[in-house]
């Protein structure tokens, strides 16, 4: 249906009757969909609402041309609907009405009791409103007063602006008049308009009705009207006799209540700002959820709307969203935790995320160093100083120093011993406040790799990360284990961003491991490499008195020097001699002595016996195995034996 | 007392209807009472004593439903104008939003009308608000009285409207000049909601 291109705003007489809902229909105008959607204007018939939806009309399209206008009456809407559904196009209808840039719908009030109609229209509300696009409506009533109507739809009417259209004042009568006068080239006597203003009319089409008299009676008589003539030629007019009765001042006006009311809706409608709204909806929501909402709060005391207040509220419900993944994972770890306070207030995130890594270190806490190697236990020479007086220094100032130290060496020289006592030392210097993870390569795998498969990975690494040390024993296994490499490098990345210290031990130099990523290479040599080599003559003379001291057998200066001359690769060798020893002078019955020493270690140059077969057993067990629980040590006789196969 | 609760969406207002003794207070909230639609009224609290003199204080409570999506609600509240109800007067004044001040155009009442309204100011002072920052209205009632009982508008301004605030001659008996008052003082109560809240 067209819009009457008669219907504009400029020939739409203002008065206070109507200021209001002419001021809403040009703003709607000026701005369709942005301000008061959808605008909903009632008022008696012949106020003007026609007129001021048209006007709406012809004014957007004016000014932006493309935009698509819809004007209808409801009754055309409903018989559209249904000749649609009829011919089985109902999707059509709807297609067309959804691409409605401006919907002008009039006469609201026959919704009554017409369902589908009423459905229909719920969902194009919904779809319009929801893309911005603007709606306008007139009926001869508010929406609450329309009967029959669904309560969802009654609430969309209700959720713009509702303006009404009042009986027009004397003024503005007077003004109308004038203006018809002026469009139709009449002119009257001074006093004739004001003497028909007068009359009160229902509405203006009565109004005009009775200036068409008047413009008739005076072009067909031929004779101008005067003033006192006005109520003769209306005479059979009712408005006209009842003027004759002068109105008690007193009398109450009709709806005083009503006009009330349209006026503080314009108030709170004009002094709500749409965005505060928008925020107190967001803060109800989200204390309803049972989150702390002092940021929007906040934000509410601004008295202009700050530019980014769309991408806050964006951003404070996608905070909410990460504390209810932390507290989903906290929750857990550990139940205790859920409905913690800090997962409730988005400006508390860090803490939460900090609080969730606690979570996850604190359930299970790395491996820690062994506390059966002491820093006093490990003896000192010029083969290995290097490497204890750099662990020394790092025990003094943890991560100030040299962090990493790599330690490289042979096997069984104290690489291990060193790397436990490294950990001992620091849990005791903070008191037993730190964290120290101690851990050999291998275990560091099989912990990543169970974590993987547990889908736990995460939780792993936030108990490496959130460790004030790490210690990683046999580093050279990581080579050529790539997602290890990975993990390993964040860790060291993340620890040593922070300042906390970080040892390797390996057999070999970070550039000789073979499959040891560049990355990972790179940041072992960049603190301190340091070698710890097979023990010196010092360092054996030292390590076989503190061994053999250890048994009951007191080691002679002959006996020390002797043994201390032979080579050894490593500390394990060393012990493995003395086991040998003290199992000899053992089974000879006799104290330890350089010549039962060189009997078991120099069979050839001595004169002394072959050993026993058990002392050779040991020896040889010494030699493979080197872990007594593994020998058997005890044969039981070979007829026993017997006897119990035959069993 | 919030005027807006964005929270909850709620709008509440309260104004106070304030003047001496018999000035009319009570006959405006009455005139409201009658033209709000049935369907709307609440129930009107009056405590009045037996020589219906209001003993306590009138309360009409005006629900406006949903306003740009707001719950819309208005108190309508008077105080008890003889001067022994200090107290009450002082109750029903905390967390005003508005104040009313229906003054009667008798010439021969314009004392107490004066005496009234700094009584007004000293309640408002004594709570710590400044008075110039409480919206306020002037009624000037009774105004249908024969002309050589009262005092015009005119002559009542410069007896009391000394800040300048909006005033109404009114006949609260038969409704001119009642919804004015109440329109005005609602606008002004309403400005407010633009601006920062308390």
């Amino acid at each position: 249906m067209q819009v009457d291109p008669r219907h504009r705003f400029d020939n739409f007489v203002v008065g206070s009757a109507n200021r209001l809902a002419v001021a809403a229909a040009r703003a709607v105008a000026e701005s369709p969909g942005a301000v008061y959607n959808p605008l909903f204007i009632y008022s008696s018939s012949g106020l003007g609402k026609t007129h001021l939806m048209g006007a709406i009309g012809n004014h957007v399209s004016g000014r932006a041309e493309s935009l698509d206008i819809e004007y209808v009456s409801l009754d055309d809407f409903v018989e559209q609907l249904h000749a649609a559904i009829a011919s089985g196009e109902g999707e059509r209808f709807k297609q067309r009405y959804q691409r409605v840039d401006v919907l002008l719908i009039d006469d609201m009030q026959f919704l009554t009791g017409r369902r589908e109609t009423q459905t229909e229209l719920l969902r194009l509300l919904n779809a319009m409103q929801g893309s911005g696009r603007q709606i306008v409506m007139s009926s001869d009533r508010p929406p609450a007063e329309i009967a029959d109507v669904d309560e969802r739809l009654i609430t969309r009417l209700s959720g713009g602006l509702i303006v009404d259209i009042g009986t027009p004042d004397f003024e503005t009568r007077i003004a109308i008049m004038r203006a018809k006068c002026e469009e139709r080239g009449v002119k009257f006597w001074p006093g004739v308009i004001e003497e028909l203003g007068r009359l009160e009319f229902r509405n203006v089409r009565e109004l005009q009705g009775a200036l068409n008299r008047l413009i008739a009676f005076q072009t067909l008589g031929g004779e101008q009207i005067r003033p006192e003539d006005v109520l003769t030629v209306l005479g059979d007019l009712p408005e006209a006799r009842s003027v004759a009765r002068e109105e008690s001042p007193g009398a109450p006006k009709e709806n005083e209540f009503q006009s009330f009311l349209t006026d503080v809706a314009s108030a709170v409608a004009q002094h709500v700002e749409s965005w505060k709204a928008r925020v107190a909806e967001a803060i109800a929501y989200w204390t309803g959820e049972g989150y702390r909402t002092t940021q929007l709060e906040r934000l509410l005391q601004e008295s202009a709307p700050p530019t980014n207040w769309e991408s806050l509220l964006r951003g404070f419900g996608a905070t909410v969203e990460r504390l209810k993944a932390l507290e989903q994972q906290a929750t857990e770890v550990d139940g205790a935790l859920g409905g913690d306070d800090v997962f409730r207030d988005p400006e508390r995130l860090r803490e939460a995320e900090v609080l969730l890594d606690r979570a996850l270190a604190g359930a299970t806490p790395p491996p820690g160093p062994s506390a059966a190697f002491t820093r006093q236990g490990f003896e000192v020479s010029s083969s290995n100083q290097l490497a204890v007086r750099a662990a020394d220094d790092i025990v003094a100032a943890p991560g100030k120093r040299y962090s990493p130290l790599f330690i490289h060496g042979p096997s069984g020289v104290g690489k291990t011993h060193l790397l436990n006592a490294i950990g001992n030392e620091l849990v005791d210097g903070s008191g037993g406040a730190s964290a120290v993870a101690c851990v050999s390569a291998q275990l560091f795998m099989d912990e990543l790799i169970e974590a993987l498969q547990d889908g736990t990975v995460e939780r792993w690494r936030a108990r490496y990360r959130s460790a004030d040390a790490l210690l990683i024993d046999d580093v050279q296994f990581v080579a050529g284990k790539e997602r290890t490499q990975e993990e390993l490098f964040h860790v060291f990345n993340s620890l040593h961003s922070e300042g906390k210290q970080l040892v390797f031990c390996s057999d070999r130099l970070p550039r000789e491991l073979d499959g040891l990523e560049d990355r990972l290479r790179s940041r072992f040599e960049g603190g301190l490499v340091v070698e710890m080599q097979s023990p010196d003559r010092a360092l054996r003379e030292k390590l076989y008195a503190r061994y053999l001291a250890a048994t009951e057998h007191e080691p002679g200066p002959e006996l020390l020097s002797y043994l201390a001359e032979r080579s050894a690769a490593s500390v394990r060798e060393i012990i493995g001699i003395v086991n040998r020893l003290v199992a000899a002078a053992d089974v000879a019955g006799a104290p330890l002595t350089l010549s039962v020493a060189r009997a078991e270690l120099d069979p050839d140059s001595s004169a002394a016996a072959r050993p026993t077969t058990p002392v050779v057993a040991r020896a040889a067990a010494d030699t493979f195995f080197l872990d007594d629980e593994k020998v058997v040590w005890e044969w039981t006789d070979a007829s026993t034996r017997m006897m119990e196969e035959l069993k | 007392m919030s005027l807006v609760n964005y929270a909850t969406r709620e709008i509440t207002c309260k104004i106070v209807y304030y003047g001496p003794g018999r000035s009319g207070k009570t006959t405006n909230l009455h005139y409201i009472y009658g033209q709000v639609p049935e369907e709307r009224k609440g129930k009107m609290v009056s405590l009045a004593t037996q020589t219906d003199r209001t003993l306590f204080f009138d309360f009409l409570p005006l629900d406006l439903g949903t306003i740009s999506g707001f719950t819309t609600k208005f108190q309508l509240y008077t105080v008890p104008g003889q001067v022994y109800y200090q107290t009450t007067r002082k109750l029903v004044l905390q967390g005003a939003d508005g104040v009313v001040f229906v003054a009667d155009s008798q010439a021969r009442q314009l004392e107490e009308n004066i005496e009234s309204f700094q009584d007004l100011h000293a309640n408002l002072a004594e709570q710590g608000i400044d008075a110039r920052g409480v919206p306020l209205v002037i009624q000037y009632n009774k105004q249908d009285l024969p002309r050589e009982l009262i005092l015009t508008p005119n002559e009542l301004n410069d007896a009391l409207n000394f800040r300048g605030v909006p005033e109404f001659g009114a006949d609260a008996l038969h409704g001119p000049g009642v919804f004015e008052t109440l329109r005005s003082i609602s606008e002004l109560v309403l400005k407010r909601l633009s601006q920062p809240t308390r």
